[in-house]
C-alpha cells in the first residue's frame, strides 16, 4: 500500500495527540510532532520533559496512552517489524552486553533484525565499528569500554544497515567535549548522506549547531516547532553597545526609540529601532559617548525559548 | 496517505496485536511488502534468517561464565556420589537397604557398586529435585528480565527482534539447556561410573536381566524423560522473567516457586493439589527401569509439563505482548 512518505517532502515522523500518562502525570500531552524527510530534526527540551518517552512511542516499546503515531508513513506500534529495520535508534544511553566484545554485541544485534543478511553481517559490523571509529577496539569486551566507546558503539549498532531515519536520544550525553564534537560530526555526515536523523538533546547549542529544524518541549508540551533559522528570527535580535558611559548611551537610545532598554556594568541592549543603526551609531558618538562595541547580536535559540516560555531553559520540567 | 490506512492502524495499535499481526504477516511479507520509504529496497523477512537470532541466542547462553559455572555444579554431583559411594563400599560392606525406594539416599544408589551405570540413575534421581531445577530456574528467569535490566531488550526490540519471536528463542533456549544440562549430568556419571564400577549387564526394577547396550540406551531414555520433566518450570520461570524488569528478582523467584512447590509437595494434608504440582511425578523416571516399562506414571509427568508449558506460556506470551519496556 503507497504512502505518502513516497513523496520526498512527505514526513518521516508524524504524530497527532499522542500522550503517554504514568498515574496522574502526563509524561507526553498531545504531541502534533511533524519530522521532514531529509532534515536533521532537534528535539529540545530540559530532562524530564518528555523527550525519551516520545522516542520509546515512536519505537514500539510503549504504548500511547492515546493518540497516534506514524513512522515512515506507517501506524506505530502496529507496523514495527515494518518500519524498524529502516530506522537505527539510540535510546536513552547505549545499553551492551558486557562479557562480549564490541564486535560480538554488533553481531548480536543484527541478528535481532530478520531482514538482515547474514551472509553480509561481519562486513556490515566492521564497516560500521570503522565508521565510529572503534575498530582497534573493536575485540575489547564491552564492559572495559569507556562511556564514550559505548556511545559510539551504540552508534555503530544503528549503523548496521543503510537507514532511513535515525532516532538519537542524547548522543552526547555524559561525554566530553571532543567526544561531542566526533558524535556531532558524524551526525553531520550521516545526514548529509540523505538520513533524516531525528535528535532529542537538552542543549541547546547542540541544536543550533547541526539541526536544521527543532521542536521545544516543556512538561510534556510541544511549544514550537519549524526550521531553526525561523525558530531564531521569531525572536529578534538586539542591539547592543558596549560603553563605559552606560548612563548617556541608554538616555541617547531611549530618545531614538530603542525600546526595552536593558544597561548592564557595560554594555546596553534594547529592541533595534527602525531607523538606519548608522545613524544611531553617529547619534552616540555626537552626544559624546564612548563606543567600544555596536551591533545586533543574531538572536539563538536561547533567545527564542525565553521569548515563548518566558524562563531560561535550565528550569526542569 | 489513505485514509483507509489510518483508521486501519488505529484499530490495531495496540501493542500486542501489532507484534502478532506483524509476526503471522511475517510470510506475506515479500506480496505486501512495499518498503516504508522511497530510498530503500524492500528488505523482506527470511525464515532461515529469522533463526539467527536463535543461534545468537544459544551461543551467548553457552558462552556465559554463569551457564559454564552451573554446567560444573551438575557435573560434579555424579563424582561427589560416585566417590562416596566408593569410599563407603571400599571395606566391602554397600549402601542403602535395598531398591530403588529404600531408604538410604536417591534412588538405585545400592546398586552402583555392582554396576557403573547406575550411577546415571543414582546422579539424576539426585539432582533433579533440586540442583537441575534450580539451574533451570536461572537461567529461565533471566531471559527477559535480564535482558531488560542490561537495558540491552529496547535494542532487541527496536532491531526489530519482535516480541514474539523472541520469546519462542529465549524459551527454547531455556529448553535447550534443560536438555544439556541432564546430559551433563549422565555423561559426568557415566563416566565415573565407568571409571570407579565394574559395568555390565543391568538388573531391572523388576529382577529381569537386560544387556548393557540396552541399559546404555534406558539411560538416554531416561536422560531424556528428566529433560522433558524441567518443562514445566522453564515456562514458569518464563512467565516469571516478563513479570519484573529485575533478573535477580526473576532468578530469586523462579527458585522460591520451585521449592515451594517441593515442600507443599511433601505436605500429606494437600494431596488434593499433588497432581497438578509439577514435580510430582518427576521421580516416576525409574518406571523405565521396570520390564516392561510401567508407563502410567511417566505419562502424566510428560502430560503436566505440558500443560504447565501451555499455561505460562500463554501467560508470558500475553504479557510480555503489551508489555511497556521502560528500562
Ligand atoms: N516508566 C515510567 N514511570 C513513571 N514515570 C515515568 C516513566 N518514564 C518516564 N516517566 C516520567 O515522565 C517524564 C518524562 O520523562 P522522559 O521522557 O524520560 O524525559 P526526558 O527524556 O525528556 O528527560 C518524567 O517526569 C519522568 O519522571
Ligand atoms: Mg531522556
Amino acid at each position: 500500500m503507497p504512502s505518502t512518505s513516497g513523496t520526498p517532502t512527505g514526513s518521516v515522523i508524524e504524530t497527532s495527540g499522542l500522550t503517554k500518562r504514568y498515574g496522574k502525570h502526563l509524561a507526553v500531552d498531545g504531541l502534533d510532532l511533524s519530522v521532514p524527510r531529509g532534515s536533521v530534526f532537534g528535539f529540545l527540551g530540559p530532562n524530564g520533559s518528555g523527550k525519551t518517552t516520545t522516542i520509546r512511542m515512536l519505537m514500539g516499546l510503549i504504548e500511547p496512552t492515546s493518540g497516534r503515531a506514524k513512522v515512515l508513513g506507517r501506524p506505530m506500534p502496529h507496523d514495527t517489524r515494518r518500519v524498524l529495520p529502516h530506522v537505527g535508534a539510540l535510546i536513552e544511553g547505549p545499553a551492551l552486553y558486557g562479557f562480549l566484545s564490541g564486535r560480538d554485541n554488533l553481531l548480536r544485534y543484527d541478528s535481532a533484525d530478520p531482514t538482515a543478511d547474514p551472509r553480509t553481517r561481519k562486513a556490515r559490523a566492521e564497516a560500521a565499528l570503522d565508521r565510529v571509529g572503534l575498530t582497534a577496539a573493536a575485540g575489547k569486551k564491552a564492559k572495559a569500554y569507556s562511556l564514550g566507546m559505548k556511545q559510539r558503539l551504540g552508534l555503530a549498532a544503528a549503523l548496521l544497515q543503510p537507514r532511513e531515519l535515525l532516532v538519537l536520544d542524547e548522543p552526547t550525553n555524559g561525554l566530553d567535549p571532543q567526544g561531542m564534537r566526533e558524535i556531532r560530526s558524524l551526525v553531520r555526515e550521516l545526514a548529509s548522506d540523505g538520513t533524516t536523523v531525528f535528535l532529542s538533546s537538552h542543549l541547546l547549542d547542540e541544536i543550533e549547531q547541526v539541526c536544521t529544524h527543532a521542536a521545544v518541549m516543556t512538561q510534556g508540551r510541544l511549544i514550537t516547532q519549524g526550521p531553526v533559522a525561523e525558530l531564531a528570527a521569531g525572536a529578534r535580535g538586539r542591539l547592543t553597545v558596549t560603553t563605559p558611559d552606560t548612563g548617556d548611551a541608554a538616555r541617547v537610545l531611549k530618545e531614538l526609540g530603542v525600546a526595552d532598554l536593558v544597561v548592564t556594568e557595560d554594555r546596553v541592549t534594547g529592541e533595534p529601532p527602525g531607523t538606519d543603526l548608522a545613524d544611531v551609531n553617529a547619534a552616540l558618538v555626537e552626544a559624546g559617548v564612548r563606543v567600544r562595541g555596536f551591533g545586533v547580536e543574531r538572536a539563538s535559540l536561547e533567545d527564542a525559548f525565553v521569548a515563548l516560555t518566558g524562563e531560561g531553559f535550565d528550569v526542569a520540567g | 496517505m489513505s485514509r483507509a490506512e489510518v483508521t486501519a492502524g488505529a484499530a490495531g495499535a495496540s501493542g500486542a496485536d501489532g507484534v502478532r499481526a506483524a509476526t503471522a504477516a511475517t510470510a506475506k511479507e515479500t506480496d505486501t511488502g512495499h518498503p516504508a520509504g522511497p530510498g530503500s529496497p524492500p528488505r523482506p523477512v527470511r525464515l532461515a534468517w529469522t533463526l539467527g537470532l536463535l543461534r545468537s541466542e544459544l551461543s551467548i547462553t553457552f558462552r556465559r561464565w554463569r551457564t559454564l559455572a552451573l554446567l560444573a555444579v551438575l557435573a560434579a554431583v555424579p563424582v561427589l556420589v560416585g566417590i562416596a559411594v566408593k569410599i563407603e563400599t571400599g571395606d566391602g560392606g554397600s549402601v542403602g537397604g535395598g531398591g530403588p525406594d529404600g531408604g538410604g539416599g536417591p534412588a538405585f544408589i545400592a546398586q552402583v557398586t555392582n554396576n557403573g551405570l547406575f550411577l546415571v540413575f543414582t546422579a539424576l534421581a539426585a539432582t533433579l529435585p533440586f540442583f537441575l531445577p534450580m539451574a533451570i530456574g536461572v537461567v529461565a528467569g533471566d531471559a527477559i528480565a535480564g535482558e531488560a535490566s542490561a537495558g540491552t531488550l529496547r535494542y532487541l526490540l527496536v532491531a526489530p527482534a519482535g516480541r514474539t519471536r523472541l520469546l519462542l528463542v529465549k524459551y527454547a533456549t531455556a529448553l535447550t539447556f534443560c536438555l544439556v544440562a541432564t546430559l551433563v549430568v549422565a555423561a559426568s556419571a557415566l563416566a565415573v561410573g565407568a571409571l570407579l564400577f565394574p559395568l555390565g549387564e543391568v538388573t531391572t526394577i523388576s529382577g529381569t536381566r537386560i544387556s548393557f547396550s540396552d541399559g546404555l540406551l534406558r539411560a538416554l531414555l531416561i536422560a531424556l524423560v528428566v529433560a522433558a520433566s524441567l518443562i514445566g518450570v522453564s515456562a514458569l520461570g518464563l512467565f516469571v522473567s516478563t513479570m519484573t524488569s529485575s533478573g535477580i528478582a526473576a532468578m530469586a523467584t523462579t527458585v522460591g516457586l520451585l521449592i515451594t512447590v517441593q515442600i507443599l509437595d511433601q505436605i500429606p494434608q494437600l494431596h488434593a493439589i499433588h497432581p497438578y504440582l509439577f514435580s510430582h511425578y518427576w521421580l516416576s523416571f525409574a518406571d523405565l527401569m521396570r520390564d516392561p516399562v510401567y508407563w502410567d506414571d511417566l505419562v502424566k509427568n510428560l502430560g503436566l509439563q505440558a500443560l504447565y508449558a501451555g499455561v505460562f506460556g500463554s501467560a508470558a506470551w500475553a504479557r510480555f505482548g503489551v508489555k511497556d519496556i521502560a528500562s
